[in-house]
């Protein structure tokens, strides 16, 4: 794994790393995948992609309206709000 | 140099559910801010998504209408990216195994010529809150009652070739979408909504050029107005030696222009996986075929049919089958009436159409119901009224609860067919102006309307006008 990707990673993440933390990542990363890449060397041909082990299939719930407001309550969470709205630093995608 | 515009369609169609896609809040339009977004909807730890059984018969409605494949083992994926507005910092959509993939839909552009564009897929996806920019002081405002509304995407092939055929497009999946009862696909509130890629290339080439992407497209004429701008710059670009740029754009209809996104560069890195909160979706060969055999007469049918039973022209069949209650009137009226379907689409599509319009109506839902325009109409079937004093008894109807023939009765309106009594006011009108025969008859044809127009007089406009015409050539020719 190079630097210049664990560099992206964490820009992706938000994450802000220094070199030095950046370089101790690039290390234990480039382990993981290639701990991970260890599957590639199994013959997987005729065997269908599997996303889940298991025979079961996503429980479903009735289309109905259970959840009344929980504004208060996930407001007192928020450290910024105004007009019941949550307030986040300006964000804007604008031609 | 001549070009050509490629055009792909994906379009954001929201399901017409009570509640969430994988939580019970309620979808309901216009609710105070975040007064509709649990702990599901807001991504608190330890929460699971619980998906809403409605959302796969509606998706799979729209596989069956487009002719698609449903795939019956279908999973969720998660796209990840930061945005404030999408608590869960990543988006639960599908990827690999939509649930639809690979069909068509066929649709006119402006004569009775079909295209037919190919559907790539569509999946399942939540909807993200709202960002909003406007005063607050620097900072951004956060609502998050849309957050996990359930939403299909749609994606077409770039087998459209111009801004019209865009539109053609785009109004026959709305109209579909509602025929199928699986949106409302309301404009103005965000249910339907559309993003557009945009290339160009030599028209003498089959190599699709770099194209753009405009997002947010919420109205039919900002679609339209869009691609041509977008055309246009792209095109200037190329002939002045330089390169398309593929990147995300947004049209601004006060400007008429398009503008790249500030979005950074790896905006489009979604790092996509298997979303592991979520078990696949397993379809049985059963539901299809129950959905299948409950589906609706879809609108292409319809207008066909409408097109060969009714004697219609393509184009008033197919601003009657718009929206499933205006044909269904339609077909309402027909039965109720003696009068032919070209009259009743006439009818319809004038002056009721525009009664309403100017009070905001429907045309299916105005004082005049189906039974009470029928038997207008068979007045005018029947020679009763003309059309011109009919559209006195529509407006009277319109004010009252009064049937035609109620009306009609009142206000002595019946429409005079008697022969001899025509012939005797023509004969008065005759004697009284010998100058105008005498002008008629040196062959000033002109001059007919006046007596025409002395007969409706005389009538107070009563009279049957095709009657009077041919009565007059024939005395005036005459005597």
């Amino acid at each position: 794994m190079e630097l210049q990707e664990v560099e992206q990673l964490a820009k992706l993440a938000r994450l802000k790393i220094d070199q030095d933390h950046a370089e101790q990542l690039r290390t234990e990363c480039s382990k993981i995948v290639a701990l991970a890449s260890q599957l590639a060397s199994v013959d997987t041909e005729g065997v269908p992609a599997m996303a889940h082990p298991h025979e079961v299939s996503q429980p479903l719930r009735p289309d109905e309206v259970t959840e009344s407001s929980c504004k208060d309550a996930l407001m007192a969470l928020a450290p910024a709000q105004e007009e019941g709205l949550f307030l986040v630093p300006k964000v804007i995608e604008e031609a | 140099m001549s070009w050509q515009v490629v055009i792909g369609l994906e379009i954001h169609v929201q399901l017409n559910t009570q509640s969430k896609l994988f939580s019970g809040s309620s979808t309901r339009y216009g609710g105070e801010p975040n007064t509709q977004a649990d702990w599901i909807d807001c991504a608190l730890p330890g929460t699971l998504p619980k998906l809403n059984q409605a959302v796969i018969p509606k998706a799979i409605k729209f596989g069956l209408a487009t002719n698609s494949r449903i795939n019956q083992y279908c999973e969720f994926a998660r796209k990840n990216y930061f945005y404030p507005d999408l608590p869960k910092g990543y988006q639960t959509s599908q990827l690999d195994k939509p649930i639809v993939e690979d069909g068509f839909i066929r649709f006119c552009v402006d004569d009775a010529n079909e295209k037919k564009v190919r559907i790539e897929r569509a999946h399942l996806e939540e909807d993200a809150g709202k960002s909003l920019h406007e005063d607050f002081h620097g900072m951004s405002g956060i609502d998050l009652n849309r957050a996990g509304t359930p939403l299909i995407e749609i994606v077409t092939a770039p087998d459209i070739r111009s801004a019209k055929e865009a539109v053609a497009c785009l109004k026959t999946i709305h109209t579909l979408v509602r025929y199928l009862d699986i949106s409302d696909a309301n404009m103005q509130e965000g249910s339907f909504r559309c993003d557009v890629n945009v290339s160009v290339m030599p028209s003498d080439s089959d190599t699709f050029g770099t194209r753009c992407e405009i997002k947010n497209l919420n109205s039919f004429k900002f679609v339209e107005e869009a691609i041509a701008v977008e055309t246009e710059r792209q095109i200037d670009l190329l002939e002045s030696g330089h390169t398309i740029a593929q990147e995300t754009r947004l049209y601004s209809p006060e400007r008429k222009e398009t503008k790249a996104m500030r979005s950074k560069a790896d905006a489009h890195d979604y790092r996509y996986f298997v979303c592991p909160d979520l078990l696949p979706i397993i379809v049985s060969d059963e539901e299809i075929a129950t959905l299948k055999a409950a589906l609706p007469e879809l609108p292409r049918a319809k207008r066909q049919r409408f097109v060969k039973d009714f004697a219609l022209t393509d184009y008033d069949a197919q601003r009657l089958t718009e929206t499933k209650p205006l044909a269904d009137f339609f077909e309402d009226v027909v039965k109720a009436s003696k009068a032919n379907a070209k009259l009743v689409a006439n009818w319809i599509l004038g002056t009721l159409m525009s009664a309403a319009n100017d009070e905001n109506l429907d045309a299916y839902a105005t004082p005049i119901s189906a039974e009470r325009l029928g038997l207008l109409l068979t007045r005018i079937e029947d020679n009763t009224l003309s059309g011109k004093i009919a559209k006195t008894v529509f407006a009277k109807m319109w004010e009252s609860e009064l049937s035609a023939d109620e009306i009609i009765e009142q206000e002595g309106l019946k429409q005079i067919t008697d022969t001899s009594a025509i012939e005797a006011i023509i004969d008065d009108i005759i004697k009284a102006n010998p100058a105008q025969v005498e002008q008629y008859r040196s062959g000033k044809d002109k001059i007919f309307g006046f007596f025409v127009g002395q007969v409706m007089k005389a009538t107070k406009g009563q009279a049957a006008p095709a009657q009077v015409n041919q009565l007059l050539k024939a005395k005036l020719s005459t005597s």
